[in-house]
């Protein structure tokens, strides 16, 4: 069990013949994740091969889905492109399945293509978004799993830890941490640490909550914005599962932007400072250190009664 | 990307919005005959640098630091004035609440017709990550810091959320109008300014357009007075115009060669470099050190796919900072692999000749392969198994707390 990913969903790669989709296309294949072909307008009809296996191509995502009846899409379309290929995606799960979930793990979007994308996604309510900006969402499998994104398939294995992150690298360290433990994960979600994106902590939260095969959550955010304190202040009534925290920056000056476009402090908003507050206030367990996540999350589990 | 004022106001102009007339000089000379052509008897005498609080600045001599003058934006009432502010300002340095001590180099100048002002507004544009759309605010209170107001008197400002599929509309923008209290041909020409700002936001991918103070004219016209625009650089792409905007000299020399070897570099003033990849475990580096009480001296992503040559750059970039005292290499190999990591950080430690204590931290990918890389080299690399451990390292290295 997982959240919005089973072991065995099917999965279509949008840009499977570029440099890029290819060479994730070929990783997620051999993690076991169920490819069942991609899109890249103009090659339709073609094949890509992966781990030794033909997979079609077609030329819209209309027809990706009605042959294949997938469940999910991921994007590694280049920037300039990368917007309309979710709202391509999009319009099509709707029209075809009325549901369907979008990855896209295209960094570099502009702000405003994003401000259209996630407008266009929200009217097609039974489409989630993940991304854009971000390592993919990843359900590890008693053999493989499903695998959607760049993340290192074999750092991970199945478990009962749910994960939700704004970084990529950061979410790597916090699964190397669970496993420190000897615990692995449910589901991972990189949500992405650009300004404008889709699936936010709090639907994460939600799903990890209702998930009877999660029993923790571990939460990493970074400075900049308010979406850490607004899930925290959601988490703290509607969360009984216990939630470990940390949140990247403390050392970022104001005004400056560290790498991802939506980490900077501006007008004194979004500071690690408030947002490891928040979390205390909401009884989060928070890590200083991203490496004490896996200590941090064990005494949690053992003060529920969970080990 | 951040813009000078003039070359906001050129963008606002041409989008239809009412700028006062205006020419940008970089010399005295032509300051005086922008004065002689402006035909304008009080004219403001205005230092155009990428910081806010310009007015409140002061002017200093580069090389003694003496103050040269109270002000970077001065209201001359004469020839004589705009001969004498202007040669204070060139080739001086404004140092502001947003630049630092240091301050900034004036190197130009925005000399601007005067204006009869009835009242000064604050309005702002801006992509809201709450609401995941445009947000235009607008308050009373121009001319002041908008973040005092905002914590003071939050009721003085006033928001407009523009929905993505149906823009900005006629109501929205007769409501914020109003809530400024401007009526008859005032609440029009504001009507029809927003109109021509908001389009001009969303044409030019702007990130951010700060008004400060948008002012009511004696005759009830709405008038940029200042302009602050940034830009959106994932939109680079689109905007080839942005090149001839861009000012250089506002940079940091560093960070632009870093940027243009797809690294990601931002200078810090503490005496540990960091070479991480992905943005949030460099963040959560330079937290790390600091919390066992070093100080980062950089923040510095190498990507996802760094290859031997870029990690090479890093490091120069790293050592041309003369307080790096030390270095912290974190890596978590996704797509990169440790291996190729540690045969690029042994090159360039070889290439550099480095002289400081280096500690690298490996995991993910082919991280055995990568550490038995490290540990057959002769070189004095110190290696760590864990982000505490890789800190707690290299702060006792370079002699401990500080």
């Amino acid at each position: 069990m997982a959240i919005w990913i089973e072991e065995d969903a099917k999965v279509l790669v949008q840009g499977i013949t570029g440099k890029q989709g290819m060479f994730h296309a070929d990783k997620m294949v051999e993690y076991g994740t169920n490819i069942v072909g991609g899109c890249t307008p103009g090659k339709g009809g073609q094949t890509v091969d992966l781990q030794g296996m033909d997979f079609p191509v077609w030329d819209s995502m209309t027809e990706a889905i009605i042959a294949t009846d997938a469940d999910a899409t991921v994007i590694y379309v280049p920037p300039p492109f990368a917007a309309e290929a979710i709202m391509e995606a999009a319009d099509a799960f709707d029209s075809i399945k009325g549901e369907g979930v979008v990855v896209c793990i295209t960094e570099g979007i502009p702000t405003l293509d994003m401000v259209k994308a996630v407008a266009y996604v929200n009217n097609r309510p039974g489409v989630r978004l993940i991304g854009p900006n971000c390592p993919g969402i990843i359900t590890p499998g008693d053999t493989g799993g499903a695998k959607i994104g760049i993340m290192p398939g074999h750092i991970h294995a199945k478990g009962r830890i749910g994960i939700v992150s704004k970084s990529g690298t950061l979410t790597y360290e916090a699964v190397a941490q669970t496993m420190s433990i000897n615990e692995g994960q449910s589901t991972c979600i990189g949500i992405g640490g650009d300004p404008v994106n889709g699936t936010g902590f709090i639907e994460c939260l939600a799903a990890f909550e209702k998930d009877p095969h999660t029993e923790a959550i571990i939460m990493i955010g970074e400075i900049g914005g308010n979406a850490e304190q607004e899930a925290a202040a959601w988490a703290a009534t509607n969360v009984t599962k216990p939630i470990v925290g940390f949140v990247a920056g403390a050392t970022a000056p104001p005004g400056k932007r560290m790498g991802h476009a939506g980490a900077i402090i501006s007008g004194g908003k979004g500071t690690a400072e408030e947002k490891f507050e928040a979390f205390r206030a909401a009884g989060i367990a928070c890590a200083m250190d991203p490496s004490e996540l896996g200590k941090v999350l064990l005494e949690s589990l053992k003060s529920a009664g969970l080990r | 990307m951040n813009i000078h004022e003039y070359q906001g106001k050129m963008l606002l102009r041409a989008a239809g919005v009412t700028v006062l007339e205006g020419v940008h000089c970089t010399t005295v000379e032509q300051a005086l005959s922008a004065y002689d052509k402006l035909g304008s008897k009080v004219v403001a005498v205005k230092s155009q640098i990428h910081a806010g609080g310009r007015g409140k600045g002061t002017v200093m001599n580069p090389a003694t630091r003496d103050v040269v003058m109270e002000g970077g934006v001065k209201i001359a009432f004469s020839r004589e004035e705009v001969d004498t502010y202007s040669t204070n300002i060139l080739g001086n340095l404004l140092v502001t609440i947003q630049t630092g001590d240091e301050g900034k180099l004036v190197k130009n100048l925005y000399i601007e017709a005067g204006c009869d002002i009835a009242h000064e507004y604050y309005l702002a544009l801006l992509v809201d990550r709450d609401n995941k759309s445009v947000l235009i605010m607008a308050s009373t209170e121009g001319g002041m810091d908008i973040e005092e107001v905002a914590e003071h008197t939050p009721e003085l400002i006033h928001k407009v959320t523009v929905d993505a599929n149906s823009g900005l509309l006629g109501f929205q923008k007769r409501d914020l109008g109003m809530a400024l209290g401007l009526s008859g041909s005032a609440l029009k020409s504001f009507g029809k300014m927003l109109s021509s700002m908001y389009t001009m936001f969303c044409n030019e991918d702007c990130a951010m357009v700060e008004i400060n103070p948008l002012v009511r004219t004696g005759a009830d016209e709405i008038v940029a007075l200042d302009a602050k625009i940034s830009f959106d650089e994932n939109a680079e792409f689109r905007h080839k115009n942005w090149d001839d905007l861009r000012d250089l000299s506002e940079e940091e020399d560093t960070e632009i060669r870093a940027k243009e070897t797809g690294l990601s570099y931002v200078k810090l003033d503490g005496n540990i470099g960091c070479l991480v990849n992905g943005a949030g475990l460099a963040m959560a580096t330079m937290d790390v050190i600091k919390l066992y009480g070093g100080e980062p001296a950089n923040f510095l992503d190498v990507g996802g796919g760094a290859d031997e040559e870029q990690v090479k750059t890093a490091f120069s970039i790293i050592l041309e900072d003369p307080n790096v005292k030390g270095i912290l290499v974190n890596i978590f190999g996704g797509i990169m692999r440790c291996d190729i990591i540690a045969r690029g950080v042994i090159a360039a430690t070889e290439a550099l000749s480095l002289q400081v204590p280096l500690v690298v931290r490996l995991a993910g990918t082919n991280v055995d392969e990568g550490k038995a890389i490290l540990a057959a080299s002769t070189l004095n690399i110190h290696s760590a198994d864990d982000l505490a451990e890789g800190a707690q390292k290299i702060v006792a290295l370079i002699g401990g707390e500080q």
